[in-house]
C-alpha cells in the first residue's frame, strides 16, 4: 500500500529554485491499476522518481507498505527498490549482448537469490509476461521493440514487488504494440493482483487503467475511477 | 551480490570489447614483463660480475707499491710505479702476519715474445709456486713454476691458453718443451694453464709466468716487486690481515704516517662490494625505468575504466534502479580494473620470464629470476589495479540513478 501525505519537491534553492510538486497527498492500495497523467512540466516525473524510490521529496511523507522512506539514504532506497519496486521504462534499459533469461535474473543477482532459484523465478515471469521458451536464451538485442518492452516487465515481476511502475512504457512502441505491452498490465493486474501504476502523457494510454490522477503544475487536478475499455 | 556473479559480470563486461581489453591489459604486461626481465638481467650480472671478482683468488689481498716519489717529492708517477716492494717485503709478511695461507710474488711486464716465427706482445709475470693457489690457476698440461726454478733463476715458462694459441696455433699441441724467446732469452715451455676466461677488461689467458727472480735478474733488471698477492685463510679475517699488513709495512718502510704509505693493499672484498653497488644501482636504475611503463600501463587501465563508466552510464542506472547498493557497482567495476591488471601480470610474469631465460639461452648473461620479483610483479599489478580503478568505481557508485537512466 502506498500512502503519501502533502509531498513537495524543490529543484535547487533561492531565485533559482523550482518548485516540481507543490503538495501532493493519495493513497494507493494494493492491486489498483493507476494511471498518473499530466502533460510534460506537471510534475509526474518528479512523483514517479519519488514513488520509485529513486529520490526523495523535500518535504512530506511517503509510506510503502507501512515503512516510512521518505528520509532514507541511498542505500536504503536501494534496499527497498531491490524489494518492493519493479520499473519498467520507456527506452527499456535492457542489458545488451545478455541473454533475454540472464536479464530478467539481474534483480535476483542483487537480492542474493542463489542460482537455482533464480533461473525457475525468472521463466516463471518471463511467462506471466507473455513470452515463450524459445525466447529465453535470445541476446535482448534480437528481439522486437514489444518483446523487449515484455522482457524489461518480466524483469520488474521477478522480485514480486509491491508496486510496478511504468514509465512511459509505450512511449518507443508502435500503437499495437504498445496495445499488446498495455494489456500485459491489465492481465497481470487483474489475474495476479499487482498493483501498477503507469506514467503517462497520453490519454488512450491512461485509459488501461482503473484509476486515473492528473497532475498539473505539481498538484493533483482530478483523481477519478475509470472503466477501462479498449481504445483502439 | 555474490562473488561467482561478480566474475561473471565482469567477464561479460571484458569480453565485450575485446580489442580494447587486450590493448589496455598489453600495457601491464609490457611494465611486469619488463620490470621481472630488467630485474633479473640486472642480477644476473652482478652473479657473473661477482663470479669473475672471485675467480681472480678467494680472499685475495693485493699490496702495490705507491707512486714514484714518495715523501716530499713534488712529482709524482702515479700509482705502482714507485719501487718499494721487495722480496724481503713479502718474506716478512709470510712469517709475521697471522691468519695467511699463502703469499706469493710477482714481477710483471710486457714483452715482445717470438716463438718459431711467430710473434705476439703479451703479458710475463714473474711469479712464485704460491701464485697458481692464490689465483685459481690450474695446469692443463706440465706443471707450474716450483721454488727450485725460482731459486736457480730458471729460465721456464707457463703459458695461458690465449698465449700458446698466439704462439703456437691455436689449441696447439706438444708445446711442452718447446722454446720461446722473451726480450731475445731463450725460455723453455713446462705447463700451459687451463683457461679463466676473461675477467673486465683483463684477458686472464693472455698471460706468460716465468719464475719471479728470472723475471727480476733478466728482464726487469732490479729486485722490485711489482705485487704481493696474499691470500687470508678466511673471509672473516679479511680486515685483520690488511691492517696487520699495513702495520707491517709501514714499520718496514720507516714511515709513521699512513697517508705517506708508499703501498697500498686492496682486498677483493672491497672490490666486491663496490662492483656489486654498482650493478644494483644499475638494476634499480633499469627496474626504475620499468617501473615507468607500469605506471602508464596503470593510467591506461584507469582510462579504460573511465571511458567504460561514462558508456555504460545507462546501465549502472538501471542497475541501481533494480536494487543495486553503491559498494555493488564499486566493487564490480574494481573487480574489472583488477582483473585486467591480473591478467596483465600473469601474461607479464610468463613474458619476463621467457625474456630473461631468452637471455640466458643466448649467452650474454646468465640471468636469475627471482622468485620475490614474481611475487612483487603480481603484488604491485594487482595493486595497481586497485589504485587505477578505485577512482571510476568510486565515479560509477555515485552516479544519481535518476540521471544515469537518463543519460543519451
Amino acid at each position: 500500500m502506498i500512502e503519501i501525505k502533502d509531498i513537495t519537491k524543490t529543484y535547487g534553492s533561492g531565485e533559482m529554485a523550482l518548485q516540481a510538486l507543490k503538495g501532493v497527498s493519495f493513497t494507493i492500495n494494493d492491486g489498483e491499476f493507476v494511471a498518473i497523467m499530466g502533460p510534460s512540466g506537471s510534475g509526474k516525473s518528479t512523483l514517479m522518481h519519488i514513488l520509485g524510490c529513486l529520490d526523495i521529496p523535500t518535504s512530506g511523507t511517503y509510506f510503502l507498505d507501512g515503512k516510512d522512506v521518505s528520509k532514507m539514504e541511498d542505500d536504503e532506497l536501494a534496499e527497498i527498490r531491490k524489494d518492493k519496486i519493479g520499473f519498467v521504462f520507456q527506452s527499456f534499459n535492457l542489458l545488451p549482448r545478455t541473454t533475454v533469461l540472464r536479464n530478467v535474473m539481474l534483480p535476483l543477482i542483487y537480492a542474493g537469490v542463489d542460482e537455482e532459484n533464480r533461473e525457475e523465478r525468472a521463466s516463471t515471469s518471463l511467462l506471466a509476461a507473455g513470452l515463450t521458451k524459445t525466447h529465453f536464451s535470445h541476446l535482448s538485442n534480437e528481439l522486437s521493440g514489444g518483446q523487449i518492452q515484455r522482457v524489461a516487465i518480466a524483469r520488474a515481476l521477478v522480485n514480486d514487488p509491491s508496486l510496478i511502475l511504468a514509465d512511459e512504457p509505450t512511449g518507443n512502441l508502435d500503437s499495437k504494440t504498445g496495445e499488446i505491452v498495455l494489456s500485459t498490465f491489465q492481465e497481470l493486474n487483474e489475474k495476479q493482483g499487482c498493483t501498477v501504476v503507469l506514467i503517462t502523457h497520453e490519454q488512450h494510454v491512461a485509459a488501461h487503467a482503473r484509476r486515473i490522477i492528473t497532475l498539473r503544475d505539481g498538484v493533483i487536478l482530478s483523481d477519478h475511477r475509470n472503466r477501462p475499455g479498449q481504445t483502439t | 551480490m555474490k562473488f561467482g556473479d561478480i566474475l561473471q559480470e565482469t567477464y561479460t563486461a571484458l569480453s565485450a570489447n575485446k580489442i580494447r581489453s587486450g590493448l589496455t591489459v598489453l600495457g601491464i604486461v609490457i611494465g611486469i614483463s619488463s620490470v621481472i626481465a630488467m630485474v633479473s638481467i640486472g642480477q644476473g650480472a652482478q652473479s657473473s660480475i661477482q663470479s669473475s671478482i672471485q675467480s681472480l683468488g678467494s680472499n685475495l689481498i693485493e699490496i702495490t707499491p705507491g707512486a714514484q716519489g714518495g715523501p716530499g717529492s713534488q712529482v709524482s708517477s702515479g700509482r705502482g710505479t714507485a719501487r718499494s716492494l721487495t722480496q724481503g717485503d713479502a718474506d716478512a709478511i709470510a712469517s709475521q702476519v697471522t691468519n695467511i695461507a699463502a703469499v706469493a710474488s710477482e714481477v710483471s711486464g710486457r714483452y715482445q715474445i717470438t716463438a718459431r716465427g711467430t710473434n705476439t706482445n703479451t703479458s710475463v709475470d714473474g711469479v712464485t709456486s704460491a701464485y697458481p693457489q692464490i689465483r685459481n690457476i690450474q695446469i692443463a698440461e706440465g706443471s707450474f713454476i716450483t721454488d727450485q726454478e725460482n731459486t736457480s733463476l730458471a729460465k721456464v715458462a707457463v703459458l695461458g691458453p690465449t698465449a700458446r694459441d698466439d704462439l703456437f696455433g691455436v689449441g696447439a699441441v706438444g708445446v711442452v718443451g718447446q722454446i720461446i724467446r722473451i726480450k731475445n732469452l731463450e725460455f723453455t715451455v713446462i705447463g700451459i694453464t687451463v683457461s679463466k676466461g676473461s675477467s673486465g677488461f683483463n684477458n686472464q689467458d693472455d698471460m706468460i709466468y716465468i719464475p719471479a727472480t728470472s723475471a727480476e735478474q733478466y728482464l726487469a733488471g732490479n729486485q722490485y716487486l711489482s705485487t704481493i698477492d696474499v691470500q687470508a685463510t678466511d673471509a672473516s679475517v679479511m680486515t685483520q690481515v690488511q691492517n696487520d699488513i699495513t702495520d707491517l709495512l709501514l714499520t718496514r718502510h720507516n714511515i709513521s704516517n699512513p697517508a705517506q704509505a708508499d703501498f697500498s693493499v686492496l682486498n677483493e672484498s672491497t672490490l666486491l662490494a663496490t662492483a656489486n653497488s654498482i650493478t644494483q644501482t644499475f638494476t634499480i636504475l633499469l627496474a626504475a625505468v620499468a617501473g615507468i611503463s607500469l605506471i602508464v600501463g596503470g593510467i591506461g587501465i584507469m582510462n579504460m575504466m573511465l571511458t567504460t563508466v561514462t558508456e555504460r552510464t545507462r546501465e549502472i542506472g538501471l542497475r541501481k534502479a533494480i536494487g543495486a547498493k553503491q559498494g555493488d557497482i564499486s566493487l564490480q567495476f574494481l573487480t574489472e580494473a583488477v582483473a585486467l591488471t591480473l591478467v596483465g601480470g600473469t601474461i607479464g610474469i610468463i613474458l619476463g620470464v621467457a625474456i630473461s631465460l631468452g637471455v640466458s639461452y643466448s649467452g650474454v648473461i646468465h640471468t636469475t629470476v627471482s622468485w620475490i620479483a614474481i611475487v612483487l610483479a603480481f603484488g604491485v599489478s594487482a595493486i595497481i589495479g586497485i589504485i587505477f580503478g578505485y577512482y571510476p568505481a568510486r565515479r560509477a557508485a555515485s552516479l544519481n540513478p535518476i540521471e544515469a537512466l537518463r543519460y543519451e
